[in-house]
């Protein structure tokens, strides 16, 4: 075979599709690894901060075995490779008396819903042409509630299959918990639905670049780089930008945006909801019987889940990976690369805030999150609805 | 009787919730940023820095026998010491001081002197009960080995770690 059939065979159409995503699935997955355990680095570095601590600060190069004369920290960098090593290395202690099967399957059931989800986020605009989303899917938003709420049940199964009292009830309250904030989460998004008119977050995004973010849609359309050079085009776009119709979805925009944002803390199960693990009250709550890689895998599971609910806050509220004045990929590979790294500095902004959030609340208890679910935002989140659906009926510009 | 506790009338912004959501961001946001310049970050980096300066002066470290600025070992092997100790961490051997030794007339010293710091509870009592003003607790505390062998003080280690204390009851002089 020559190298010109096989180019011609790796471009018919639907090989072509089965590499690309292939790849693209391999390179996100990995990244996200990546992206886990800087987190978690991250998680420890900032709680140490805001603590007036330092932090882990030594694990670095051990210069001094080479014959160096000093040994060399990095700041602690080297305590993200370390943890998974340690985790690697334990001893994977199983407990009498557990349910085997279930005990082993449960970590698992944890650890995949995030990494499915990550298949709809769109994490770039196009590279050489090419859509940075692995499934570029009609439904993306609902498939990610569909999937990323099946995690509830690798937790609640964790908790009975551990056979012992404290992730008994860690699973329980888990389940308790999604059942009163999943609804919020689900109506909270609708009004951005109505408004895009479209449930594919590529499409939410490309609504967001010509109109500006969500949280904020008052850009004028076109803000680009060659509008720049024409300033009354410019000025008469940002004047229509600012409607009276866009003033009053500002306010529904706003309540979505908070209550999409809550939800999706309670979703990752992050404080001020950590109520299934809650070390405090509960030693671990579900993974505490778990050691070794398959409380990593819990551990993997909640920092994945964070990126994923990170990804789909910045898709349907913060712009995914457009930003002013940056045009696309159709205008180069080096602007869709530029994208990709805007996106990821946006999820890793909503990343640190969710820690600096961690280190600044305590925990609710969980008759306040069922109050707060069923009769906060329940009812405000479906009020949103309607009250987004007469402005757009009402105020047409 | 039953105590009765009112529930505070809250207003509309503190329950709303997110008011104090945004003061306690704004908190630990001032943690943060001053922790990051470096400032007001209160862990001391162990093995380099130090708190051994602040000890007070009735800190209990290791136990350790002292020698006197007449150049005498001051133990004379009573055992007191070792009878009181009470996990039993002290063990003395005691022997005759030859004729021809300076020191002649105070007749024991111990041969061996061990204190097992495994067992060492730090309680000084062997300081409190010892008649001679021999035995002291110093200020040091990190007391390591990589065996336990390597963990008991024999009697030279003991007075290298107690050194030369001035000013004790002198009673074995020349005149008495």
């Amino acid at each position: 075979m020559d190298t010109a059939l096989i180019l011609n065979f790796l471009s018919t159409p639907w090989v072509f599709l089965i590499w690309t995503t292939f790849l693209k699935s391999f390179i996100l997955l990995n990244v996200v690894l990546g992206v886990v355990s800087v987190t978690v680095f991250a998680e420890r570095k900032v709680s140490a901060f805001i603590q007036d601590r330092v932090g882990p600060n030594r694990v670095g190069l051990p210069l001094t075995l080479l014959g160096g004369k000093k040994d060399s920290f990095f700041f602690g960098l080297g305590q993200m490779i370390a943890d998974p090593i340690k985790l690697l290395t334990k001893e994977n202690f199983v407990p009498a008396g557990v349910n085997k099967f279930y005990f082993w399957l449960a970590p698992k059931l944890v650890m995949i819903p995030p990494v499915l989800v990550l298949a709809v986020l769109p994490y770039g605009s196009t590279l050489f042409g090419l859509k940075m989303t692995i499934a570029d899917l009609n439904i993306a938003a609902l498939y990610i509630f569909a999937i990323s709420s099946l995690s509830v049940y690798g937790i609640t199964l964790a908790g009975w299959a551990s056979n012992s009292k404290f992730p008994f009830i860690g699973g329980i309250r888990s389940s308790s918990q999604m059942i009163s904030y999943e609804l919020a989460l689900g109506l909270s998004v609708v009004p951005v639905f109505m408004i895009c008119g479209s449930l594919n977050l590529n499409e939410i995004i490309d609504w967001q670049v010509a109109n500006g973010w969500l949280v904020a849609p008052f850009w004028p359309k076109g803000f680009t780089l060659a509008s720049l050079l024409h300033p009354h085009d410019l000025l008469h776009s940002f004047a229509a930008g600012i409607s009276l119709q866009r003033l009053l979805l500002w306010i529904p925009l706003l309540i979505s945006f908070v209550i999409f944002l809550v939800a999706i803390f309670a979703e990752t199960n992050r404080l001020p909801f950590d109520l299934p693990e809650a070390e405090q009250e509960l030693v671990g709550g579900y993974h505490t019987e778990y050691a070794s890689m398959n409380f990593a895998l819990f551990f993997l599971g909640e920092y994945a889940a964070m990126f994923a609910g990170s990804g789909a806050i910045v898709s349907l509220f913060l712009g995914g990976w457009s930003f002013p004045l940056i045009p696309d990929g159709s205008h180069g590979w080096y602007w869709g690369l530029v994208n990709i790294l805007v996106f990821f500095a946006k999820v890793s902004l909503v990343l640190l805030f969710m820690i600096w959030i961690r280190w600044t609340l305590p925990r609710f208890r969980y008759d306040q999150l069922m109050k707060l679910g069923w009769l906060g935002f329940f009812p405000v989140a479906l009020a949103n609805i309607f009250l987004t659906a007469i402005i757009m009926a009402f105020v047409r510009h | 009787m039953a105590i009765v506790v009112n529930r505070p009338k809250l207003t509309f912004t503190e329950r709303l919730y997110l008011p104090a959501i945004l003061a306690g961001l704004a908190i630990t946001w001032k943690h943060l940023k001053r922790a990051l310049f470096n400032k007001g970050i209160v862990t001391m980096q162990y093995p380099e820095e130090k708190w051994d300066a602040n000890l007070p002066d009735w800190y209990r470290g290791a136990p350790t026998l002292v020698s006197d600025e007449h150049g005498k070992d001051r133990c004379v092997a009573c055992q007191l010491c070792e009878f009181i100790c009470p996990p039993r961490a002290i063990t003395i051997k005691p022997m005759e001081i030859p004729a021809d030794d300076k020191w002649r007339k105070v007749e024991k010293r111990p041969e061996e002197f061990d204190i097992d710091m495994t067992r060492c509870i730090y309680c000084g009592l062997c300081e409190e009960v010892c008649p001679e003003q021999a035995i002291y607790l110093r200020k040091d505390y990190s007391i390591t080995g990589l065996n336990r062998a390597e963990m008991v003080h024999d009697k030279e280690t003991l007075y290298k770690l107690g050194g030369v204390r001035e000013g004790l009851v002198f009673k074995w002089n020349e005149l008495k």
